[in-house]
This record gives structure tokens, sequence and C-alpha cells, in this order.
């Protein structure tokens, strides 16, 4: 499957073709969107596709002959790995800003609405807010990381000349769009799956480049077998496709409307919503975020992974019971009770897979344990398994029907999504983009391992002020509802619930700042590092393990 | 021997890709594909009917500002949230709800049947300033829907005929009439008849903002969130009943 470089001499390159003949698709589709709009923010989306194309074109032209546009595959290509570093760091604040800023409107809605700024309130930021950190931070974590790991485990340069860019500024371009969308009201009203109809079919056509990118690159590897974080990353890639383009079928008011009615409906809409939010969850933020693990741990530490064969029967068994957990999200609803009890059920097994994924990068460790003092890093990458194995168990018991009737509609739901967002994926990225900014900068190490230290203490304390707050909250608002006093009346009424959440949501407020600060001291470290500088008070040692090169 | 022949798939990615998709497909199929076999899913009752044009715009006014993040419209049947909410709901009742707003979060109260719970005026005074009428609500305030003219006026019959496409039964009636029947609604003194016989005598008109000048995104909203969980006629439902369990 070698691209043939004689061929490619003689004919337009595929990828300079690809993404020229893109840009002009979507160009003459936005110049009419924009002069044909049926509604406002339609306008705006149009201006933000003709702007891209014409980046995107003038990129080409500037850049032709340039490094960016050869196929060199003597070397890999990490200048768009180092673009996704940044990316990811500075969507990360941004997202983690707005998650304290819409913490704190619960706990101060006086101080924080505003009359006459009604894009600043709960319902529109709380969809930039998962956005950002889901699929803005987290998916340019994966983009990052899986152009990083699938080159060095295969040996070959990134497939597609300039794919791997399109890749990269496309899904910048689609982050923009659902982000201003949501400031302007344009949602398609499905939960972790608000982008309307033509920003999905954008997403589409970025993620078959990324699949191609990821496929080509196996294609062309030096090594026999394909590394197991790869298959995690396939696993991820290809179920996110199906998962998207299944959930996100709709009908649009017009070709040149914002707006669109979902093909599902009702009870339908409902199991497929959750089918994907709950893969969401379990092939964007695991499946994906495992793959990490499965390289950065065992280069870490320096050593193979634990289990092979662990690894085997944990990776098909989590890809084949993830699926049908959705259900449970949907418990006592009007979802037939049968589809209900599929979905506990495969929710309780998958604890299994869950925890052997656990195990493997826990025990990786084995014999090398002592580097956790030593290693700030390391421990990032540790607590983030802690928290993987902590939450993967509280879904399974969240997921019982006589557990659920308590927790559903709480913010024990909240703060249980909060010990896997924060705990396992947030930390997880963390430890990647701290090992990766030394080796893609070709710095010795990181500007400051204190400052590493610092992050990760914040870090911790912020998500425990989350989560426990999140459950006193949650259970309390849960027990509050379904109490009956000595008449057999309900005891609350629902507004006096909502009183009683107000000093759990000023802790759950604080330890989200606490998290961010966190990790604007990691922009910072990572920032210095970048620059080539070494803290004064910590001078380099000559041995250094995270200086070996990636193999 | 497992072990022994993972190796097959380890080297040829394709196998893997196909080896994934095989195993991510089950779940969803055993899932999903049976729910579209309606009459097992969905119960049969009386007055479930598509939502007039001003209570849609309404739902797009409720689905744009995000609503569905602090409000479900989901009663589970519990005995709490039955003698807080009434009747738990049904399928039928969200079948032309595309999308469907059950949500997942009540940081307030479910909304499946607030419909006539509330008088128009309160729902006017609670959008605008929800702390003047609720002191410890931590709602937004929605003051800037007062006055909006309905954004989707003009453009409403095009969301009908969309509607059509993914299955809700309007007529072409009802499509041609469209802009017509959203205005009448919100006017009292208008002529609502044909209003009345698309979608039912049920069907309240009334001017829901108290300003009678203009249909607004208040009026909307207000008119969606007075409908909601009113349509069932529970009298004729017989929930025990073999057909109705599933």
């Amino acid at each position: 499957m070698e691209p043939n470089q004689q061929r490619s001499k003689a004919l337009p390159r595929f990828d300079i073709l690809f993404t020229g003949v893109t840009a002009f698709l979507v160009a003459l589709w936005a110049v009419f969107a924009v002069s044909h709009a049926d509604d406002a923010a339609m306008v705006v989306h149009g201006w933000i596709f003709i702007a891209a194309a014409v980046l995107a074109v003038l990129a080409m032209v500037f850049a032709a002959g340039g490094s960016a546009l050869t196929n060199d595959n003597s070397t890999y290509s990490d200048g768009v790995i180092r673009y996704g570093v940044i990316a990811s760091t500075f969507w990360g604040i941004v997202g983690m800003l707005v998650g304290v800023v819409i913490a704190s409107q619960l706990a101060f809605p006086d101080a924080l609405y505003f009359k006459d700024f009604g894009f600043l309130n709960f319902g529109r930021l709380r969809p930039l807010h998962t956005s950002a950190v889901i699929f803005a931070f987290g998916g340019n974590v994966l983009l990052a990381t899986s152009f990083y790991v699938v080159q060095r485990t295969c040996r070959a340069r990134l497939f597609g000349g300039m794919l791997p860019w399109f890749v990269f500024w496309g899904y910048q371009l689609f982050i923009v769009l659902a982000a201003t969308g949501y400031l302007m009201g344009v949602t398609s009203g499905q939960e972790y799956a608000e982008p309307t109809w033509h920003v999905d079919l954008w997403l589409t056509v970025v993620w078959v480049a990324y699949l191609l990118v990821f496929l080509g690159t196996l294609w062309k590897r030096k090594e026999p077998h394909i590394y197991v974080a790869n298959w995690f990353y396939l696993a991820f890639i290809v179920t996110i496709a199906m998962l998207h383009v299944v959930n996100n079928l709709a009908v649009p008011t017009s070709a040149f409307a914002t707006t669109s009615y979902p093909l599902f409906g009702g009870v339908q809409n409902a199991l497929t919503q959750w089918w994907y939010g709950h893969n969401a969850v379990g092939f964007f933020l695991t499946a994906g975020f495992l793959a990490i693990m499965y390289y950065f741990v065992p280069k870490q530490v320096n050593r193979p992974v634990y289990s092979y064969q662990l690894s085997i029967v944990h990776f098909w068994a989590l890809i084949f019971i993830y699926i049908w957990a959705g259900p449970h999200h949907l418990h006592y609803t009007a979802l037939p009770q049968w589809a209900q009890t599929l979905g506990m059920t495969f929710s309780v097994i998958l604890w299994m897979p869950s925890w052997g994924g656990m195990i493997n990068g826990l025990m990786t460790l084995s014999g090398n344990w002592d580097k956790l003092r030593t290693d700030p890093v390391l421990r990032m990458f540790v607590a983030s398994l802690a928290f993987y194995g902590m939450s993967t168990f509280e879904g399974p018991v969240m997921s019982v029907r006589a557990v659920n009737s308590l927790s559903h509609y709480t913010d024990w739901t909240i703060g249980h999504v909060h010990s896997g967002a924060l705990g396992w994926v947030g930390m997880v990225s963390f430890g990647a983009l701290y090992a990766l900014t030394p080796w893609l900068w070709k710095r010795e190490r990181l500007y400051s391992l204190k400052l590493v230290e610092m992050h990760f203490w914040l870090s911790t304390i912020g998500i425990l002020f989350y989560i426990s707050s999140m459950w006193v909250s949650g259970i309390q608002q849960g027990l509050m509802w379904r109490s009956y006093n000595e008449f057999g009346f309900l005891t609350y009424s629902f507004v006096e619930t909502v009183k009683a959440m107000h000093l759990p949501y000023i802790v759950r407020a604080l330890g989200g700042l606490l998290y961010l600060l966190g990790t604007c001291i990691m922009a910072y470290n990572l920032y210095r590092t970048v620059k080539g500088s070494v803290s004064s008070k910590e001078p380099l040692s000559t041995a250094n393990p995270n200086l070996v090169p990636a193999e | 021997m497992l072990f022994k022949n993972h190796g097959i798939i380890e080297r040829n990615s394709m196998i893997l890709l196909i080896g994934i998709l095989l195993m991510v497909s089950v779940g969803g199929i055993v899932q999903i594909a049976p729910l579209f076999r309606i009459e097992q899913t969905i119960e049969k009752v009386d007055g479930v009917r598509p939502y007039t044009p001003l209570e849609l715009a309404g739902r797009g006014v409720y689905i744009r500002e995000g609503c569905y993040t602090c409000h479900s419209q989901m009663i589970r049947p519990l005995r709490d949230e039955i003698e807080r909410y009434g009747h738990y709901s049904l399928a039928a009742e969200s079948m032309y709800d595309h999308p469907f707003q059950w949500g997942s979060k009540r940081t307030g109260p479910d909304l499946a049947r607030v419909g006539g719970r509330y008088s128009d005026a309160w729902h006017v005074q609670h959008l605008i300033n929800p702390r003047s009428v609720v002191p410890e609500s931590i709602m937004p305030p929605y003051a800037f829907l007062e006055g909006r003219p309905v954004g989707v006026q003009n453009t409403i019959g095009k969301h009908l005929m969309a509607q059509v496409r993914v299955g809700v039964p309007y007529t072409q009636a009802d499509i041609d009439n469209a802009k017509d029947d959203l205005i009448a609604q919100a006017d009292p003194n208008a002529d609502s008849e044909g209003l009345q016989a698309r979608y039912g005598g049920k069907v309240t008109v009334r001017d829901f903002d108290g300003d009678p000048t203009k249909v607004t995104e208040m009026d909307a909203l207000v008119a969606y969130l007075q409908v909601l969980g009113t349509m069932v006629d529970f009298k004729t439902y017989e929930p025990t009943k073999a057909e109705n369990l599933r």
C-alpha cells in the first residue's frame, strides 16, 4: 500500500487535490449560505466557512515547496503534533474556564446572569463547556497523541502528505463553528451532540480524512504487528464515526438554515441519543485515552505493558460491551423495560473489562514503583488510572435500577462524570502533554518538575472538592425529593431542594477553580519548556529516563 | 489458541478494522432496531397531536436556550414523582418530539406536565425575572424574549415540511396555513377556526405574553409550556391493560 512516488509526481497529489476541492465546494456553498440564509446565525457560519476556505488555499500556496507539503519519508511529521499540543492546552483552559463560570452561575445566579446578555445564560454556556472540554480539549489531545503514537509504533511517517494538517485545521474549524453556534443559540438539542447538521457534515469530512491518515499510516508500517495502543485508537475513530453519523441524521429546514429536525423522534431518538452519548464516553473518553495510557505509561516507566493477554481480552470485551450500556441513562423512562434491563446488565459486566485496563496500566509499574517518588508526570498517569478505576466502579453501581432511581436527575451523575473527566481523562492528558512537549521540541526535560508537582496536587484536591460536593448535593437532593412527612405528604417543595444545593455548589465551583489553576500552571510550564528554559532551582541531571527516544 | 491466532488480527489492519466494526455493531442493532416496531414501543392513546406552529416555534426557543440542560420532561413511575408532577410520562406523549427533550438533569423541576399548572402571566413574569416569583430560584432570566418577534415566523412552513420528512403527520393544509396559524394562536380576536379545525378544539388561543401588538418569542415559549403534558386524555387510558405494558 506504499504510495507510488513515481505516479504522485506526474499526477496532482491526492491530498492537495482533496483539500483544494473541499475548500472550493465549501466556499461555494457558503457564498449561497451567506446570501440566501434563513437565519442570522447561518450568515455568520457562512462567513467563517469562507474565511477558512480562503485561509486554506492561501496556506497551500505559501506552503508550496515547503516542508509541510513534502512527503519526506525519512522523518516523522511532528509539526502538526506540536500544533495539537498547543491547541489542547488552549482549549483545555477555555473549556475549564467556562466550566468554572457555569458552576459559579448556579451558586450565585444574581451576580452572574445579565438581563441583556442572554447568550451568557447557563443553557447556552453549558454545551459550550461540555463540547470544549470533551471535543476541543480531549479531541485535540487524541489527535496529537494518535499522530505521535501511530508514527512511532509503526516506524512510518504519517500518511497523506498535508492531509494531517487538513485534519488538524478542519477539526479546529469544527470547534469554532460549534462554539460560535452555541453562543448564538444554534443547537440540535441533543446532549453532547449539539452541533447542528452543517457542522456535523463538516466533522464527517474531517473524520473520514482522519481515519484515512490513521489507516494509511498503519498500511505503511515497518513493524509487522500493530501495537495495542493503535487498536484502541482505531476503535475510537471508527466507532465515533458510526455513532456520529447515525445519531445526527437530520433533515434541515433548508439548505441554508441552521435549524434541522432529527430523523428519529421520541423514544427512538432517546435510545439512539444515549447509545451515542454513552459511547461518546466509551470510545472518545475511554478507548481513545486508554490508547494514550498504553503508549505513555510504558514509556514513562520504561517497561513493557504488564500483560499482552490481558490487553487482548480487555480490548475486545470493552468495545463489545460498552455499546450496550446506553439504556442505563433511561431507567424508569418510557423506554421499554427489556431495553433498560439489557443496558443495566451490560453496564455491570462492563466493570470487568474496565478494570482490566486499569490493572494492565497500574501493573506496568511493577518493579518500578519507586519512580512514583521522583517522577511527578508518572504520578499524574497513576492518579488518572486510579480515578479511572474508581469511576468505572461507580458507573456500574449507578446503572443498577434501584440506585439509579435515586441518583438519576441529580448532581451525583455530574460528580460521577467529573471523576472520570477530571480524574481520568484530564490527568492522563496532562501526563501525555508533559511527556510530549520535551520530546517534540527536543528539550532535555520540562522547565520545572516542581510545577508539575504543584499541578498534580491542585488538580487532585480540586477533583476531591468537586466529586465530594456533588455526592453530598446529589444524594441529599435525591433523598429530599422522595422524603415523606408523617402525614404521608411530600416533605419538600422542589425549590427547597434547590436552596439546599447552595453550599455544595460553592464548593464545587471552588474545586473547578483549583483544577483550572492547575491547568494554567501546566500551560506556563509547557510554554517555558518550549522556550527552552530550565528552572534555575532544578538543575539538569545527567541521567534522565525521559530522554529515551520514542521507538 | 485465542492468543496465538490473535497475531493474524494484529498483522492485518483491515481484519482489525472489520473486527472492531462487527463488535461495536451488535449492541446497537439488538437494542435500537426493535424499537422501530412502533406498536410494541408506543402506547395507543387518544389526544396526542403534532404541535401547532406557535408551539413548535416555542419548542424551538426552548431548545435554543438549552432549557433541557436543567429541566427534564420525563416523569418516572415512582410514587414521589407521580405525586409531585402527575401521571408518569408515556412514550406516546413524545412520539412527535424531534428531538426528544426528556433531559438528564433536574436542576429545575420536571416540565413534562407543566401545562396548565401556572397562569400565562406567572410564566411571563417568571421568565423575565425568575427570582421575582421564586426567590430561591437559580434560573437565568429570559427577559430578552419579551417583545422579540418570533424568529421563525417567515420560515415556519419550511419547519413543518422538515417535520413531515422525519415522520410527523402534518397535512398540506397545515403547511400552507402555518404562518397564519402561528399568528392566529396568539391573538384572541383573530379568526382561529381554521387553526382549531386543523389541530383540534383543545388548542388554546390566547395572547400569551400580554402584548397584543405582536407575536413574540415569549408568546411562543409560553404556548409551548402550556401545552406540555396536556394532550393525553388519561380518563381513557388504562395503564394496566396488556397492550400498554412493556
